[in-house]
């Protein structure tokens, strides 16, 4: 039932069951096209004035076409209440258990991708417009606040664990942006004036994926696929998927750099 | 001319071709300067096209002549590519397939096929003209204030366009002039086809390119006063300091702007797609009204289920103005709004599948005359059907994820509106030429045209829905050069870069045949396809009022092959019962 479509592999537990959706949609296409366009053909060359000189008034006289004309509504149907909204509804309402998954802010602005951590409190600082430096403190978090002291903050670089679900909470600060990860099959569009939750549970650790492409130097990547300006094209960030342990390590490593320059945010990660 | 003359006085050079109230040359008037616009359209993307082939290299010769704040040394800067391609959608739409479609054929063919004299409102027509001009004038000038023009994508969606140069604020006012001039067309169109038809012809004796015509004229209608009022009010959150768009505590470069906030940018998008879907059928019903005219008239055969392709262009029409926001499915749409889109747009795909299987199964038992207007016409169909099928994947939120944004869109509605629509626009100048000229094209030079273009417009379009599969974002300055998820396609970008130029050398055969033809293309009989409506009664050119007399109309509009005659044809205005009713 496959079909070489082209799809990138998938490193999320939800994304092979959008790409069964893709699958069938495609063969639903594959199958019509072929059928009509078999037809098609067939009618230009028997019909063709040189072979068939006198045209038939009444032509066709067959009811087959409103018999496919049925399936093709039976089979949207079938795609439509079977998969596509029961698949959308598990990615908006079902949320995972915010204390059993990985919780980040992510916050899009030209043209970067911030991510925000809250640390092992789990509570996110205050964030504030008036202290956003461009440089020192791009998401304007407030360190006064106590719940900011062990926030982490970086710069294009994602981290996750695997296996656990991952909610991500997005937003932008300037125009909109839209958080795409390819393998993971996210797309998200981050609207001004709004924090939008997403989610999905990473399966394939990044050295995994290393090793099943053959490639030493490639990471997963984050992609902007909304047009937010000139810098569109290259408003590229990086997802490190990692093992449980690993991930706790890089947490640690960060909360151990917190500390060191008091308060300076990883950017140059 | 002569003082005494002064009320029949013949019309100078300006009166008869620019100030004209007559809706012929309206027609030409709309379908010539469309025909331009699309082929300056068609130019801004083969220059995209060579950036996204070679991304960073200096385009020989022309690129040099571009300037410095475009391509400096030949190289094009990001923010010019951006230009071109908001530029180029809003073009191609506003400015070529719409006004030719419905400006062009429109005021050309419906009141011939209604054997009226001209449109109700003749003064009106030639406003809506100078409204579309001079919209077009303000889109091209554009391209020269500071910064140049609009580069927030054809779409336009705040709050980039808001926080954009002065060129935005030109698009806006160019497409407020594009709005007027559609809406005046639109209660033209209606009123005309309403009241001015000929004696005998009632609804269901009308061609199906009027029905098809008189839908479109509704969306029109009932659709761009969306955007009409979403236009002023982006024009009022640039100029007027308002924030119907623009939510408070933006951060751009650093420096938080001082908008009062409360807007949501989401607005925009919903009055932008109220109008912009709607509009896509604007695009394909007037060519879908095309091709039913040129199916029957070569296969020499009544349309296949002709009330059933009425009743759906009806629905779909109804039907265009609820599926809107499946454009907007990962702006965090909840599951019932979803659901609502996601069903309404799987709706209104049997409608289309149903118009474009009547079309398809009309060839059967027809004795199919393969000239340069039937090869256009049946081309359509199968792009058409790509361009139907692979929306598809795209009206389903689930799948949709994953295709969004990326070239499988662009790949999409191209097929819909390039190998589709436009194709269907090329089949109605070969057909109609000799109405309007009282020659034919070439027939010779129609090939030389029809398939390399066939084979051009696939070699630019397929390949993108390779890329999109793949995950590549459209919009990409780069073509996706940086991302590794791209490097497997990218190669792509030099076989559909190769396509556009190739597609633009296959239009020249085209240019030819339409300048050299008007003088030396063979003479055609006023009747000049063996046709059955009532443009074909009128002499080629029509004069001035179109018709002797007001003809009376007595068949249906295709009685092709009608048992019992000796000729292959009945036409409308033939007196007398038809055969097979008697």
């Amino acid at each position: 039932m496959n079909l070489p479509l082209g799809l990138p592999e998938v490193a999320s537990a939800h994304g092979a069951e959008l790409d069964h959706v893709t699958v069938l949609v495609h063969w639903l296409m594959l199958i019509m096209f072929i059928g009509w366009g078999l037809l098609f053909l067939y009618m230009l060359w028997r019909f063709r004035a040189s072979r068939n000189p006198v045209a038939s008034y009444e032509g066709l006289r067959s009811k087959a076409s409103s018999w496919a004309e049925w399936a093709v509504i039976a089979s949207e149907a079938i795609l439509l209440i079977g998969f596509s909204i029961p698949l959308w509804s598990q990615r908006v309402d079902d949320f995972p258990n915010p204390a059993e998954a990985t919780e980040v802010r992510v916050v899009g602005e030209q043209f970067a991708w911030n991510a925000h951590y809250p640390g092992p409190d789990g509570l996110f600082g205050r964030t504030d417009v008036t202290l956003v430096d461009a440089v020192s403190n791009p998401l304007g978090l407030d360190r006064e606040d106590p719940a900011a002291a062990d926030d982490v903050a970086t710069i294009n670089q994602l981290h996750l664990p695997v296996d656990k679900p991952a909610i991500v909470h997005l937003s932008t600060k300037d125009v909109i942006h839209s958080f795409m990860l390819n393998e993971f099959r996210v797309k998200q569009d981050a609207m001004p004036g709004m924090e939008i939750p997403l989610w999905f549970t990473p399966t394939v650790t990044s050295s995994e994926m290393r090793e099943l492409r053959g490639q030493e130097d490639t990471n997963y990547e984050i992609a902007c696929a909304q047009l937010c300006g000139i810098g569109h094209y290259r408003m590229r960030g990086f997802l490190t998927i990692h093992s449980q342990t690993d991930y706790d390590a890089w947490m640690e490593s960060e909360q151990a750099l917190l500390s060191e320059d008091d308060g300076g945010d990883d950017f140059w990660n | 001319m002569g003082e005494s003359h002064a009320h029949h006085q013949e019309p100078g050079f300006w009166g008869r071709y620019w100030f004209s109230v007559d809706h012929k040359v309206i027609g030409i008037q709309y379908s010539v300067t469309a025909l331009l616009f699309l082929f300056f359209g068609f130019s801004l993307m083969m220059l995209m096209r060579w950036q996204l082939a070679f991304p960073g290299e200096a385009l020989p010769l022309i690129g040099s002549l571009m300037g410095d704040s475009r391509m400096p040394g030949g190289i094009m800067l990001p923010e010019f590519y951006n230009q071109l391609g908001a530029m180029h959608g809003t073009i191609m739409v506003f400015l070529g397939v719409v006004p030719l479609a419905v400006g062009g054929f429109g005021n050309f063919v419906v009141p011939l096929q209604i054997g009226a004299p001209d449109m109700a409102f003749p003064r009106l027509n030639m406003m809506s003209y100078h409204l579309y001009f001079w919209g077009g004038v303000v889109m091209l000038a554009s391209f020269f204030v500071p910064g140049g023009a609009a580069q927030s994508g054809w779409t336009s969606y705040p709050p980039l366009s808001n926080i954009a140069g002065s060129g935005q604020t030109w698009w806006v006012v160019g497409m407020l002039f594009l709005i007027m001039s559609s809406l005046l067309g639109a209660i033209n169109f209606i009123v005309t086809i309403v009241q001015l038809r000929a004696p005998g012809l009632d609804f269901w004796k009308l061609p199906f390119f009027v029905w098809a015509q008189f839908v479109t004229s509704f969306l029109l209608l009932l659709a761009f006063p969306a955007l009409q009022a979403a236009g002023l009010m982006q024009l009022m959150d640039r100029l007027a300091g308002t924030s119907f768009f623009m939510p408070e505590g933006l951060v751009v470069a650093g420096e938080v702007l001082a908008n009062t906030g409360g807007g949501s940018p989401i607005l925009w998008q919903h009055l932008f797609w109220f109008l912009a879907h709607p509009e896509v059928y604007v695009l394909i019903l007037p060519a879908l009204g095309i091709v039913g005219e040129v199916v029957a008239n070569n296969t020499r055969k009544p349309l296949w289920g002709y009330k059933l392709l009425v009743y759906s262009v009806l629905f779909v029409g109804f039907m265009s103005f609820i599926v809107w926001a499946h454009h907007m499915f990962i702006t965090g749409m909840g599951t019932m709004m979803s659901a609502f889109f996601q069903t309404t747009t799987m709706i209104i795909s049997i409608p289309s599948v149903v118009i474009l299987t009547c079309l398809l199964l009309s060839l059967w038992g027809g004795s199919i005359r393969f000239n340069t207007p039937m090869l256009f016409a049946l081309a359509f169909l199968p792009m058409f059907g790509i361009g139907g099928l692979t929306g598809l994947p795209l009206g389903l939120a689930s799948t949709d994820i994953h295709l969004h944004d990326t070239y499988y869109v662009i790949g999409h509605f191209h097929y819909v509106v390039a190998p589709g629509t436009i194709f269907a626009l090329f089949a109605g100048v070969y057909y109609w030429y000799p109405k309007a000229t009282g020659r034919y094209l070439s027939e010779r030079l129609g090939r030389l045209h029809f398939w390399p273009s066939f084979i051009f417009m696939n070699g630019i379009f397929f390949p993108m829905l390779i890329q999109g599969m793949h995950g590549v974002q459209r919009r990409l300055f780069d073509g996706g050069e940086i991302y590794a998820h791209a490097q497997e396609v990218l190669h792509l970008n030099k076989v559909m870069s190769m396509s556009a130029w190739g597609l633009a050398i296959a239009q020249i055969p085209f240019i030819i045949n339409f300048f050299l033809s008007l003088k030396r293309g063979a003479s055609a009989p006023d009747n000049a396809w063996q046709a059955t409506t009532l443009e074909w009664l009128a002499p080629s050119p029509p004069p001035h009022g179109n018709f002797a007399e007001v003809p009376t109309v007595y068949h249906a509009p295709y009685e092709y092959s009608v048992p019992g005659r000796a000729d292959d044809f009945l036409p409308q205005f033939v007196p007398g019962e038809t055969p097979s009713e008697a």
